[in-house]
């Protein structure tokens, strides 16, 4: 049944995704300033959103676990994390290329970009922690622990980031095109709906090997206490 | 609630008893303090005035480094002849024993700041007398969100492999909207220009809210596995 | 009413159940020696019944009330695989700070008093690093009973005892008894544990597949239940 859905999930996304370069590269026109190069946004935009969207995810499964104490919420909260992290990568990555490209920096200690990337970091400690203990209650409890922590920390960063670049005269998000035109915005939601069927496909494929980790590890035991 | 805190008092005074036997973290932590500082001597090679615009950083960053051999010390005290199950199944509420560990933290975080500071001080000729008792204000509360953190995630990390390098990797980034708010309110501090951080102190102490009830209510599903 | 009692009681770590519906009551009084195989789930148990760690299904109660009161963990005395003393503190040190937690009265006496009993006077003042292993030991004896509990939780507590912790020790958990406290021992030590115990519980593979009182049988041969067990058929 989950491979299934899997399938499906996968499939269409795929479908979709690419239905929907075609429309960005082949029907729309350039973007005013920046040309071809400012498509770059249908990529970068709904991979951030994809990624705050897992995110949320796992943070309402690792609460999910706390308080039930099933194990099908620590599965679901460290796929959510690994796929959310792809894809906040993609986004970091190609709000990169687009600032050299565009504007010859390669980073850029923006609002978006860097509390991007603090997402990032707070959450790579989670998925290098989790190897790091050997059982699986005690490591599960901490990773919902630690995911929480995560996330009440992101709201303050952004507070924290946008007061320092308004101090310290940092320019205003660079990687901004001004108005988006009201022709980009079903190709714009489009793109998110095909990131988040992958995203799903992904998340599910995930949370099967998880289940047969978990399953893996119980034989184990027994056979050690048998 | 009156018992719990009597605990956490308990708790304190043998932590800062034990530390002040050995002094093991407190002379690791000031010696690194020392050293750091001397490299950051080294590493720039600016003029007093500019110096003054990256005074407020560099002192954060010495605080945080050497605040990382303290609070790694917190649970992994306990770790020796199992005397954490002991504490966990004394009537003693969970929360008094952390809060217990943050203060034993906190006190011993704070010696090491007030002995760099003076150092940072000589070393690159910063006045910082004139601003001490306002700065000594906002030392205490981002030392106290560095601990309430730190203490918390030394305790997530005591049954955890490589937890040295671990805590570090976890804490850290946590810690930078705190770092950013008294990074800025010490330079400002110290550069004699305080009229303008507010902003910046009600994230110190937002911070120091948030993470304060979020670890106080979540350290029982730590301890108690 | 039992003084403790586990109720079908489950643990699992991850997906393997380490306690797969324990039952145990212990009446007020009993001494309760808890035998089983090395990875049965005895620590477990005894690990659920102090409250360090919570079942997955099932209910601890002492005295009728939940095992995680605080009122209820202070009539509780625990002494687990670590002797549970700080090697940087006194001896008297450790039993001031442990009684002060365990809300002990009168703290200071009753320190004095408990490392009279274990024959530590002499080394009040000395740290805990320093003891040898049978002094720390004769310690960690020391603080499982400064608070005369009313119930005692004992992982395996003649293990890598000398002799004369081990007097000690039979000394203070017959006179525990005498005084009516309860005592769930999980033990190796069969033959030690047999001479105290008033019921014997049995735990294989997360199940407790014999509770019932000491046969003079068990006396006799401390090992005829593992046997019993053994010979029945899977």
């Amino acid at each position: 049944m989950r491979d299934k859905a899997t399938y499906i999930l996968g499939i269409l996304g795929t479908l979709l995704m690419a239905w929907n370069m075609h429309t960005i590269f082949v029907v729309l026109p350039g973007e005013a300033a920046q040309g071809q190069i400012g498509k770059m946004l249908f990529i970068h935009v709904p991979a951030a959103i994809t990624a705050y969207c897992f995110y949320a995810v796992a943070v309402v499964c690792s609460i999910g676990f706390l308080i039930t104490k099933n194990f099908k919420f620590d599965s679901a909260a460290v796929s959510a994390i690994e796929v959310a992290q792809t894809f906040t990568l993609v986004n970091l990555v190609t709000g990169s290329l687009w600032g050299h490209i565009i504007w010859g920096i390669w980073w850029t200690w923006d609002l978006r970009l860097t509390s991007q990337f603090m997402c990032f970091m707070l959450y790579l400690g989670y998925l290098l922690m989790r190897p790091a203990i050997a059982e699986a209650t005690q490591r599960a409890t901490m990773s919902a622990i630690l995911a929480i922590f995560a996330a009440a920390d992101i709201p303050l960063v952004v507070m924290a980031i946008r007061l320092h670049n308004v101090r310290t005269q940092h320019p205003a998000p660079v990687l901004e095109t001004g108005g988006v035109d009201a022709t980009w915005w079903p190709p714009l939601l489009i793109g998110f709906v095909a990131l988040v069927l992958i995203a799903s496909a992904l998340l599910l494929v995930r949370l099967r090997q998880e289940s047969v980790h978990r399953e893996i590890d119980s034989m184990r035991r027994e056979l050690h206490a048998a | 609630m009156k018992r719990g805190l009597l605990a956490a008092l308990f708790i304190a005074r043998k932590d800062l008893r034990t530390e002040f036997r050995t002094k093991e973290a407190l002379n690791a932590s000031i010696s690194f303090a020392v050293v750091v500082l001397m490299l950051f001597s080294f590493a720039f090679d600016l003029g007093r005035d500019e110096f003054y615009d990256i005074s407020g950083g560099l002192l954060w960053l010495v605080y945080v480094f050497a605040g990382a051999l303290i609070v790694n010390r917190s649970f992994i005290r306990e770790v020796p002849n199992d005397c954490l199950d002991v504490l966990v199944a004394s009537p003693m509420p969970p929360w008094a024993l952390f809060l217990g560990k943050v203060i034993a933290s906190f006190v011993l975080l704070m010696i090491v700041e007030l002995v760099s500071l003076p150092v940072y001080g000589l070393f690159n000729n910063i006045q910082w007398m004139a601003s001490f008792w306002p700065h000594m204000g906002v030392m205490m509360l981002a030392t106290w969100g560095i601990t309430i953190t730190g203490v918390a995630f030394s305790a997530v990390t005591v049954n955890v492999r490589l937890r040295e390098l671990m805590l570090p990797v976890l804490h850290y980034p946590l810690l930078i909207p705190l770092l950013i708010g008294a990074m800025q309110v010490s330079t400002a501090l110290l550069k004699g220009e305080a009229s303008d951080i507010g902003q910046e102190l009600r994230i110190v102490i937002v911070f120091d809210m948030v993470f304060t009830s979020l670890a106080l209510y979540l350290i029982e599903f730590i301890l108690v596995g | 009413m039992s003084a403790i009692a586990a109720d079908r009681v489950w643990k699992y770590f991850g997906d393997y159940p380490a306690l797969r519906g324990a039952t145990l009551e212990a009446p007020a009084g009993a001494c309760v020696a808890l035998l089983g195989r090395n990875g049965a789930g005895k620590t477990t148990l005894l690990r659920i019944l102090a409250n360090l760690s919570k079942p997955s299904k099932g209910a601890v109660t002492v005295f009728g009330q939940s095992a995680s009161d605080e009122k209820v963990r202070a009539r509780i005395g625990y002494l687990g695989h670590g002797i549970g003393v700080y090697d940087d503190l006194s001896a008297y040190e450790n039993l001031i700070l442990f009684g002060q937690l365990m809300n002990v009265p009168d703290t200071k006496a009753a320190a004095n008093a408990a490392l009279e009993r274990v024959g530590l006077t002499r080394v009040r003042d000395g740290f805990a690093r320093e003891f040898s292993r049978g002094m720390r030991q004769r310690l960690a004896v020391a603080r499982a009973f400064l608070h005369n509990p009313e119930i005692l939780l004992l992982d395996e507590p003649f293990t890598s005892l000398d002799d004369r912790a081990i007097a000690v020790l039979h000394e203070l958990l017959r006179d525990a008894l005498n005084k009516g406290a309860t005592i769930v021992m999980s033990t190796h030590q069969i033959r030690e544990a047999m001479e105290l115990a008033t019921q014997v519980a049995l735990l294989e593979r997360g199940l407790i597949v014999h509770s019932g009182p000491r046969t003079p049988e068990m006396l006799a041969d401390p090992g005829w239940l593992y046997r019993k067990y053994e010979e029945k058929p899977q």
